[in-house]
This record gives C-alpha cells, sequence and structure tokens, in this order.
C-alpha cells in the first residue's frame, strides 16, 4: 500500500531513491515509526527527504494522500462553523474585504462554505474560489494566519496538523533568494587554475627535488590555485525593475565580493542594450557598446540580469530605444545579438516568474540568449550552463503571437 | 541488522541535563543509532548541531572524536597522513626509517574505525570543504573500512561508531552522499522550548526576567531585515551578561542592554537603534 505513497513523493518531484525506500522499510520493520502515523511522517521525512527546500513538498504529498485517513468530517465542519461565527478570526481580513464578506449573510455563507468544503478535492492556496490560503474567496481569505486554521487537522500536534501548518514553505527552492543563498549558487562559477606569485610550498616537487640533490632540501613553491572565472555583469534598472531592485542588490553584493572572480566588471541599462551602456545607474557614464564589445575577452561569462519586458516595438525596431540621445540604426534585439555573438558563454537571468513569460518580448530574447529565472533553482542551471555548456532552455516561439499581432 | 540491535531500546537518546532536544531531534537521532547510519543535521547556525553529537556522547556513553573540516581537508586526510616531511627529516639526519608505519599518522575518521570500542564520531560543517569532499568519504562510511596505501594495512570497524555530520547549508551536499544519511533540520526553537533551554542553562533564573528576556530576544529577532539574527547561544550569554551586571530588565525601558552580545554586525545595530527610536 505504501508503495503509492512513493510514487506520490516522486510524483511531487522528491527524489526518493529505492536505497532510500528500503531503508524506510527496514526501519518500519524494526517498529521505529512507533505504529503511528506521526511517527511514520517524522521516519520518513528523516529518511527520505534530505533537503529543507523540499519539506514542503512532503506536507502536501503527505497530506493529499494521508488526507482519509485522519480527518474526522463532522469535527472540521464544527470547526468551520466556530471560526466562521467567531469575529475574532476576521480581524486579519482588509476593511475591503470585511465588506465583501458582509454582503452575503451568515447563514448563506454557511451553506456555501459547506457546499463548496464538499466539491473542493484538495487544498488551495491564492484564488478566488475554493477555501484556501491567501486568495479573494470569502472562505479562508487572505489576510489571515495560515496556520489559525487547520483545514485538515484535528487539534494538537499531530503529524496532519504539522504537515498542514506547513512551516517550511519559506524554505522552498523556488522562492527566497537572500545574499547568502546567491553567494553559494555563484560558487559553482569557478574554475581554478595556477597562476599568479608562488607562494605556495608544493610537497611532491620538493620531494622529487630533494633526492635528485642527493638529500640536500630542496624547496619548490608554486601558485596557490585561483578562480580564473571573468564576469561581465549588465543589469537592468529602473521603470519595469523597480520592484525587483532589493533582489538585484543582493545579487549585485554576491557577485561583486572580493576576490571572488579574477575579473568583474558590471555595467547598466534601460529596458534593453542599446548602443551604450553605463557605469552608474544614473546613465551619466556611457561606454558604448561597441567599445566594450572591443574590449572584453571572449571567454568573460557575461551575465545580463533583467525583465526582459518591453513594447516589442522597443527591441524590435531600430532606433527602439526611447531616449532619443541613444537612437541608432540597430535595433535592441540586434545589440543583443551581437553581445551573444561575441561571448562564448552568456546568459539572461530574469526576475520575473516564469509563468509570466509568455506572449512577451522575453520570449524574442529567450531565444537570443539563455533565459533562466532569478530563483535558487534558476541561477544553479545559470551557472551550470555558464560553466558546462550543454543545452539551452527551451522557451515559447515568439513568432505565435508577433504574427497576430503584425495582423 | 535487526539482530544487532534487538537487545537494546529505540529510544537510547533523550538529551541530557544540560542539552534540550525536540522530539523530533529525539526520533531523528534514534532513528539514526538504530539503523547505525551517519545522522546528518543541518539548521541556523547556533542551534546547536555541533553540541548535540558531544550531548549524544554524554548520553550514551561513549567516547567522542571531533573531525573539525576547514577549508582545506581532504578526505583521505580524516583517515590517516603519511608525514613524508618527517620522514625526509629523519632520514636526512640518519634515523631509521626503515618502518613506515611509523609515519602514518590516524586521522579522526581512521581513529574512529580503528578503535576496539564503540564511538560517536562527529564531522563538523562538512560543507566547508570542497563540493567533493562527501563523495570521497561515501565507501569509508557505508563499508566502515578503509585501507592504508603505503603498508597495505586494512582497518575496519568493530562496531559501527555513531556518526553525526553537521552542516551549515553552504553548499549542496551531493545526492549519494545524502542518499545514505538520515536527515535533521533543527529548527530555531520556539519560546517554550527556548525556556526550558535558558532553564537549565540558568536554573536560579525567575519567571519573569525569563519572559522579559524572551520577549526582547523574539522581538529582536523578528525585526525585518536583520543579517544576523540573534541565535540560542548569544542569548544565553546575554542573559548570563545580564545577571553578572545586574540588570533588570523590566526596568530599562526601550533599549537593549548589551546588545552587542546579541548582534555582531554593525549595520544590525544600527537598524534596532533606529527602530528603537521610531
Amino acid at each position: 500500500m505504501l508503495i503509492d505513497f512513493l510514487f506520490e513523493l516522486r510524483r511531487r518531484k522528491l527524489p526518493v531513491s529505492t536505497h532510500e525506500w528500503m531503508a524506510l522499510m527496514e526501519a518500519m520493520a524494526l517498529g521505529l515509526h512507533e505504529s503511528s502515523l506521526d511517527g511514520f511522517y517524522h521516519l520518513c521525512r528523516t529518511l527520505c527527504v534530505k533537503d529543507i527546500a523540499l519539506y514542503d513538498a512532503y506536507d502536501e504529498a503527505f497530506l493529499a494522500y494521508f488526507k482519509d485517513v485522519h480527518t474526522d468530517a463532522l469535527q472540521l465542519t464544527k470547526d468551520l462553523q466556530d471560526w466562521l461565527s467567531n469575529p475574532k478570526a476576521m480581524e486579519g481580513l482588509t476593511q475591503e474585504q470585511r465588506d465583501a464578506l458582509k454582503s452575503l449573510d451568515l447563514e448563506k455563507l454557511r451553506e456555501l462554505f459547506e457546499q463548496r468544503l464538499r466539491e473542493q478535492k484538495e487544498r488551495h492556496d491564492g484564488g478566488n474560489r475554493w477555501i484556501g490560503t491567501g486568495g479573494t474567496s470569502p472562505f479562508g481569505s487572505g489576510g489571515m494566519n495560515p496556520t489559525g486554521m487547520r483545514v485538515g487537522g484535528g487539534g494538537g500536534r499531530s503529524a496532519m496538523a504539522v504537515a498542514d501548518e506547513r512551516r517550511f514553505k519559506e524554505y522552498r527552492r523556488d522562492v527566497v533568494l537572500d545574499v547568502r543563498q546567491i553567494d553559494v549558487a555563484l560558487r559553482g562559477l569557478r574554475k581554478l587554475g595556477r597562476e599568479g606569485a608562488q607562494e605556495e610550498l608544493d610537497l611532491d616537487e620538493t620531494v622529487d627535488e630533494t633526492c635528485r640533490n642527493a638529500g640536500e632540501l630542496e624547496i619548490v613553491f608554486r601558485p596557490p590555485r585561483r578562480n580564473r572565472v571573468k564576469v561581465l555583469l549588465l543589469m537592468d534598472v529602473g521603470g519595469s525593475m523597480d520592484p525587483h531592485s532589493e533582489l538585484m542588490s543582493r545579487l549585485f553584493t554576491a557577485a561583486s565580493r572580493a576576490g571572488r572572480f579574477a575579473k568583474f566588471r558590471s555595467y547598466y541599462f534601460h529596458n534593453c542594450v542599446y548602443n551604450s551602456v553605463y557605469e552608474d545607474a544614473l546613465f551619466r557614464k556611457g561606454v558604448t557598446t561597441a567599445d566594450l564589445i572591443a574590449t572584453s575577452d571572449r571567454d568573460e561569462k557575461l551575465v545580463m540580469v533583467g525583465d526582459a519586458l518591453m513594447h516589442p516595438a522597443e527591441l524590435l525596431d531600430p532606433g527602439g530605444s526611447m531616449y532619443l540621445s541613444t537612437q541608432t540604426r540597430a535595433s535592441g534585439v540586434e545589440w543583443l545579438r551581437r553581445l551573444a555573438h561575441h561571448f562564448r558563454s552568456a546568459a539572461w537571468l530574469n526576475p520575473e516568474p516564469d509563468r509570466y513569460w509568455a506572449g512577451t518580448t522575453i520570449e524574442v530574447i529567450a531565444s537570443v540568449l539563455p533565459m533562466y529565472a532569478l530563483t535558487l533553482d534558476g541561477l544553479a542551471q545559470a551557472v551550470r550552463y555558464l560553466v558546462r555548456g550543454g543545452e539551452k532552455p527551451k522557451v515559447g516561439d515568439p513568432s505565435r503571437w508577433m504574427k497576430a499581432m503584425a495582423r | 541488522m535487526a539482530k544487532m540491535f534487538s537487545d537494546e531500546t529505540f529510544d537510547q537518546f533523550q538529551g541530557t541535563k544540560t542539552y534540550i532536544a525536540s522530539e523530533e531531534l529525539k526520533h531523528a537521532v534514534n532513528v539514526a543509532v538504530a539503523l547505525a547510519r551517519p545522522l546528518l543535521v543541518r539548521g541556523e547556525p547556533g542551534t546547536g548541531k555541533t553540541l548535540l553529537a558531544e550531548n549524544l556522547a554524554a548520553a550514551l556513553e561513549l567516547p567522542l572524536i571531533r573531525w573539525h573540516v576547514k577549508s582545506t581537508t581532504k578526505a583521505k586526510d580524516g583517515l590517516y597522513v603519511y608525514d613524508t616531511v618527517q620522514r625526509l627529516h629523519d632520514s636526512r639526519f640518519g634515523g631509521d626509517v626503515g618502518d613506515i608505519a611509523k609515519y602514518i599518522k590516524l586521522g579522526p575518521l581512521g581513529e574512529a574505525l580503528a578503535s576496539p570500542t564503540r564511538v560517536v564520531l562527529l564531522i563538523d560543517e562538512i560543507d566547508k570543504a570542497d563540493i567533493e569532499f562527501p563523495n570521497d568519504l561515501l565507501l569509508e562510511l557505508d563499508a566502515m573500512r578503509f585501507r592504508i596505501d603505503e603498508t597495505g594495512k586494512e582497518i575496519s570497524a568493530k562496531e559501527r561508531p555513531v556518526v553525526v555530520i553537521t552542516s551549515n547549508n553552504e553548499k549542496e551536499l551531493p545526492d549519494a552522499f545524502l542518499r545514505r544519511c538520515v536527515f535533521h533540520y533543527i529548527q530555531f526553537p520556539d519560546r517554550e522550548l527556548m525556556a526550558e533551554i535558558v532553564r537549565v542553562h540558568h536554573p536560579d533564573i525567575t519567571d519573569r526576567v525569563l519572559d522579559n528576556a524572551l520577549e526582547m530576544f523574539f522581538s529582536l529577532r523578528s525585526t525585518p531585515k536583520l543579517r544576523k539574527k540573534p541565535s540560542t547561544s548569544e542569548l544565553i550569554d546575554w542573559i548570563c551578561a545580564l545577571k553578572k551586571a545586574g540588570v533588570d530588565l523590566s526596568k530599562v525601558g526601550h533599549g537593549i542592554p548589551f546588545l552587542g552580545t546579541l548582534l555582531k554586525t554593525e549595520a544590525d545595530v544600527e537598524l534596532v537603534g533606529k527602530r528603537a527610536k521610531a
């Protein structure tokens, strides 16, 4: 019966191996789960889930699989009704939402609630219909503490309740990025080589040379290993990038940390790269893009960061820049092509969530430069691509919607 | 394997007098001990990852061997080091260098495996070393034996040591390594557990002082944008400082005395100062 749970876990992209599953079976044969669901929850997590970022997915899988084992439907309905008739629980709602709630009278609300509860098959977050957290449905609406109402759990600290709290949500790989995490991800961006002053004792050579010298000590030094990766960072600032400025500054802090790369340069642009990029975010000190290309080694890693969102004309039309002074005959996308052509490895990091990429200029740019979401996963993939090369990520074909637009 | 432990009880580790462990942690430790697999512990700095090994050793009444991993540590260093320089030195000055075994020094892992009795081995901050480091330990941790190439001697553990590995999440650990471990993430203690922990270290503390201190501590931790949140060990030091100076927290008003024991970066001190004034 539990084999289904294994597949439920794997379906949710938890990399549980046979090895680990066998260990779980062995542990259960030893009775380590203490014959309880709570015990099993902890035992299985401790043996099969080795990453805090996956705890939330595990909680979800556990909830989905063991949902029917535990839930006392009657008790649940009572809890929900208590909750609804308790005005305190509404404190977290905004005035707007409270008004929206007032427009339904309580009886009707309860009826609706029960009806939806019957229809609802699983946990739901966001949206405006189902009972869940973080949405605008009248039931369990946003602003409420998600742990306040344990839909699907009993009291106390049963495994279901623990799983349902989803305390590990903030550790999910696809959300948070602080300086340290970026730092860790960027550590992969390295190519070690011996260069510079000879200041490290080379033991093997010393032994060899000493032997050759008939036992007279002959000490040999060598340069220490250093990272040889050179990075050129181009960042989009202003306009639609303003909401992402905090994230950008974290990325910059981590990337510019002293001694990380053999060479590190950064420039700013707005919207898209045209004939100039700038040394400062106020666009005062310009460097022509042609010069930048001419003075850059081909083996520098080009990292572009931006939302890649603009009006298609700004990207595709020659002289599409909104600043008159920067107008030239080459279009933005043409400049991007020149950059992509010059640098052997280049990647674009995009702070926009990838579910919003379809049907925008992001798809056009992604067809020129490999595009990754600026999440922990995306960053790791980008680093891997920059170091090892390999397949570019697949994106939608922009010709679909561009044709429609031309019509 | 079931036979091996049939004469022992499962709940071997219940914390110690000076170490309060959450239920989840105790469970994870006991699973690791029962399955004889390494226990990998992760968590915020200052949540007592390293102390766990010390207290586990004390609770099981086994000797503890520590291996503090550094950025330059190689996996082989943990098994043994062949001291070529010493041998070279001895050869120059006419010592007897015929016996290579004399120049083989066992590392912490080697010592743990060579030990005639069961020991607790702590591999501290495994993520400090190179990315490939954990992979180089796979065979040794799995089979619990190794070979000294220079002498051809094979050392295998008579009793599998209890291995506790800590990590600060600095690097991703390889999957093959993770597969062989029992994993536990130490959550930051909630207020109740924290009160219990403080009481262990300061048994004479009164409820009122403890309440005030915890109130200040948790509100400080919840300050948004802190670069380094104060941890358990810092709270304990802070209370110690308060006691020594005889400061009464209920009378100090807004500022936090001895802020330097809790916050360790200038930016954080400034941030908290600004918020207190606002």
